[in-house]
């Protein structure tokens, strides 16, 4: 492209790399905490307990590498595919540094116990403020560049774009409503059942706008950009777009299963959620025959298969979720390791193999250059899907096993065991788990290698193209 | 409708318009429409509002993100309610802002922690989980002991959440350190619902003990007495946060004690007021009976009378 330069690629590549930097702390906190479930003297009151450091890994995961990706992929996307640089890059750039500002502070105050309980929400209000402020600026960027944008139509990316960010502005602003007491401190306008009602509506679709349509912005992008096959099925991507951005709303309450919550909201939330695996497939489907159009080719691209095992999770997710809502399974499972164990199948498995496949796409297109090593994307590829595997496994056997012996009663009716006998048992399991993490760290610090050689040799060739 | 998607492609403002309303649909139904009905405002009618001291203790609970491993609701499902208590009830959260009903259990539930401990154990087992149960891997919370509370915080967060106090309730505060704060809250988690026996069926007060005197019992009780009793009773029955077992004083009253109506205490336990013997118990003593089945009972009683007097 004749224009490239024109492109703001320094923000861009600004987000991705600061995305990367915060990634690296979430992901080492987190081996931090499993260590913490079997090994309680690696708690260090006050500042670094279990309980304090566990918010530090989600948040900083969900919004540093998460969010920090979400606003840099998305620039680089909408601005290609509006063939239009961004309206205002000047207020891109200032984005970027307001998200690492926010990012540091956020840490700071999730260490200092600073915490309104609720989960993806835990920030207080200061820095809800600012995380409104973010949103507030990446919306008004991306909607400005796609009005003045020089392609009429819209591609699909975009669509998952655009609900993104009207969905999290709805969901993060009602969720966060508080009244303030002082600067630290606030209490959710919501109570007891409502509020439940309320976080589980937002905690759902947290998941649903930020770790499932941003990212199918990515893959609808990147997969036929990395293998030369265009998508599929325009229309399944139509009514999947659709019947996706419905359903997802009306099943948060399938967290709520068997709690006081009014039992039709609960039935209603079951309901949607089964019915939410048919629009989750159609971008399976889709993926699995973009790439099955043309096999050999896709086969030829080192990122397909990052790309196909994503989607590929990304389907095994979105069944086993919906099993997971259905009452006879909630109630062995819920509240116990087994959910951790999903969770990071769609984090680990989906979110950040096709997240880190569109920075190897992203990288060497912006420094003009190829990536440095296809043999170490491999290897990050395959430590990362051992890794995930190991951790997810051994939380679903685990998981069942809590549920299982909380059940188990002697013959005379009475319970069988203690609850620290049932904590007891999941020792192998999360010292297993803490082992699948370390691999998947060294699958990560490979990829960062990759990724930081590919733009030394940019810089290297800019200078002696000069 | 592909035709329709073609017009709405190229008009990013209706586009993010109609995605909005898509999304509001769900919202409404689920969220905003039983928001504005009386069913998700309930309240018991003995549900009082958080004083002082146990609103400190909340605070505490959240900034330790406490609720990262402990639930606070019980769900009605037979052995939860064994090991638990009643189940939770719709009106007990209309003052929890905001709720804390958690989403994992690496540690039990807490929905009926109210009243099941005396302070003291409460005090002991936060400084240390491990004297207690060995495999525990419950953090240290040794710290909130040097910590004193900031009244005057506390008088704001009273007002954000407009609970009625007293200026008693806040002079009471002073010298008053975060665990004596905490503390207060784990006694007040969930005891507006009325309570029922963990376990309905115990021995009868006359019944006698089977195992009496037998020695393989004797060495039974002994590993459950380590396991389950030592904690509150001491190594050796001396005494502690509970009272003396080797002592002839049972329930406040000089005179031996039937097997049965011990059997009785160690199932149920001693909540306040419980009838027992013709005394009245002043609680402390948690029940086991979820957790012993009655043989394993009788094998510690038969423990409990071979240290008797020493």
């Amino acid at each position: 492209m004749n224009d490239d330069y024109q492109y703001d690629n320094q923000t861009v590549k600004g987000f991705i790399v600061s995305s990367i930097f915060w990634g690296v702390a979430g992901i080492l906190i987190g081996l931090w905490i499993s260590v913490q479930l079997w090994k309680p003297e690696w708690n260090v009151p006050p500042f670094f307990t279990y309980g304090r450091l566990r918010v530090v890994h989600t948040n900083g995961l969900t919004f540093g590498l998460g969010v920090g990706a979400i606003f840099g992929i998305s620039y680089y996307i909408v601005m290609r595919l509006a063939k239009t640089p961004l309206l205002f890059p000047k207020l891109a750039r200032f984005h970027l540094y307001l998200f690492n500002i926010a990012i540091a502070l956020a840490a700071v105050s999730l260490f200092a116990g600073m915490n309104q309980s609720l989960e993806y929400a835990e920030l207080e209000w200061p820095l809800d403020i600012g995380v409104v402020i973010l949103w507030v600026i990446f919306a008004v960027n991306i909607f400005g560049t796609i009005i003045r944008r020089k392609e009429e139509q819209m591609y699909i990316s975009l669509w998952y774009i655009i609900a993104t960010v009207v969905a999290v502005a709805i969901l993060y602003i009602v969720n966060n409503l508080s009244v303030p007491s002082g600067l630290f401190k606030s209490y959710s306008v919501f109570a007891g059942v409502n509020s439940a009602n309320v976080q589980w509506w937002y905690g759902h679709n947290a998941v649903g706008f930020v770790f499932t349509t941003p990212i199918l912005a990515m893959f609808y992008y990147f997969l036929p950009k990395s293998t030369g096959i265009p998508i599929f099925s325009h229309r399944l991507s139509i009514i999947s777009f659709w019947s996706l951005v419905f359903a997802y709303l009306w099943t948060g309450a399938h967290h709520l299963v068997y709690t006081p919550l009014p039992d039709w909201i609960q039935t209603l939330a079951i309901v949607f959620t089964v019915f939410l695996i048919a629009p989750s497939w159609g971008s399976v489907v889709n993926g699995f025959y973009t790439a099955g159009a043309d096999w050999p080719k896709a086969q030829a691209n080192y990122l397909t298969k990052f790309f196909i095992l994503g989607i590929t999770f990304y389907g095994l997710q979105t069944v086993q979720g919906p099993t997971q809502g259905l009452r006879v399974v909630s109630q062995l499972i819920h509240y116990t390791d087994w959910v951790p164990g999903h969770v990071h199948m769609g984090t680990m498995g989906w979110v950040t193999m096709t997240v880190a496949a569109s920075i190897y796409y992203v990288i060497p297109k912006i420094c003009k250059t190829d990536i440095y090593s296809i043999g170490i994307a491999n290897t990050h590829f395959y430590l990362v899907l051992i890794g995930q595997l190991i951790f997810s496994i051994t939380m679903w056997i685990t998981g069942i096993q809590q549920g299982a012996l909380s059940k188990a009663v002697n013959p005379d009716g009475s319970l069988k065991y203690a609850m620290v006998e049932i904590i007891a048992k999941n020792y192998p399991y999360w010292q297993m788990r803490t082992l699948g993490g370390v691999i998947f760290t060294i699958g990560m610090l490979f990829f960062i290698y990759n990724i930081y050689m590919t733009i030394r040799k940019g810089k290297a060739l800019a200078v002696s193209n000069a | 409708m592909a035709g329709l998607h073609e017009k709405l492609h190229t008009r990013p403002v209706t586009f993010a318009v109609l995605s909005a309303v898509v999304i509001l649909i769900g919202t409404i139904v689920t969220m905003f429409y039983p928001m504005l009905t009386p069913q998700m405002h309930p309240k018991l009618e003995n549900l009082k509002p958080y004083t002082p001291l146990q609103l400190a203790g909340r605070d505490i609970y959240q900034r330790e993100g406490c609720n990262n491993c402990h639930t606070q609701t019980v769900r009605p499902l037979k052995t939860e309610v064994m090991r638990y208590g009643e189940y939770s009830k719709a009106g007990e959260f209309a003052y929890d802002r905001p709720f804390l009903w958690g989403s994992k259990r690496t540690g039990p539930d807490l929905a009926r922690i109210g009243g099941k401990y005396p302070d003291a154990w409460h005090s002991m087992h936060f400084e240390d989980p491990r004297a207690f149960f060995a495999e525990s891997n419950m953090p240290s919370y040794g710290f909130l002991n040097k910590r004193k509370l900031d009244a005057g915080d506390v008088v704001s967060h009273m007002k954000a959440l407009g609970f009625p106090y007293t200026s008693d309730e806040i002079n009471a505060l002073d010298g008053k350190t975060e665990m004596d704060a905490i503390v207060a809250y784990m006694q007040v988690i969930g005891i507006a619902a009325a309570k029922k026996p963990a376990i309905a069926e115990a021995a009868r007060a006359e019944d006698k003990n089977p195992l009496s005197g037998k020695p393989e019992a004797v060495a039974e009780g002994k590993d459950l007495y380590a396991a389950n009793c030592a904690v509150c009773h001491g190594s050796d029955g001396e005494g502690g946060i509970g009272p003396d077992l080797t002592d002839n004083v049972w329930l406040y009253k000089e005179g031996d004690m039937g097997d049965g109506a011990l059997h009785n205490i160690i199932a149920n336990g001693t909540q306040p007021g419980r009838e027992i013997e013709g005394g009245k118990a002043k609680g402390g003593m948690p029940p086991f009976g979820a957790q012993m089945d009655k043989n394993k009972i009788w094998a510690l009683i038969a423990y409990i009378r071979s240290i008797h007097g020493k």
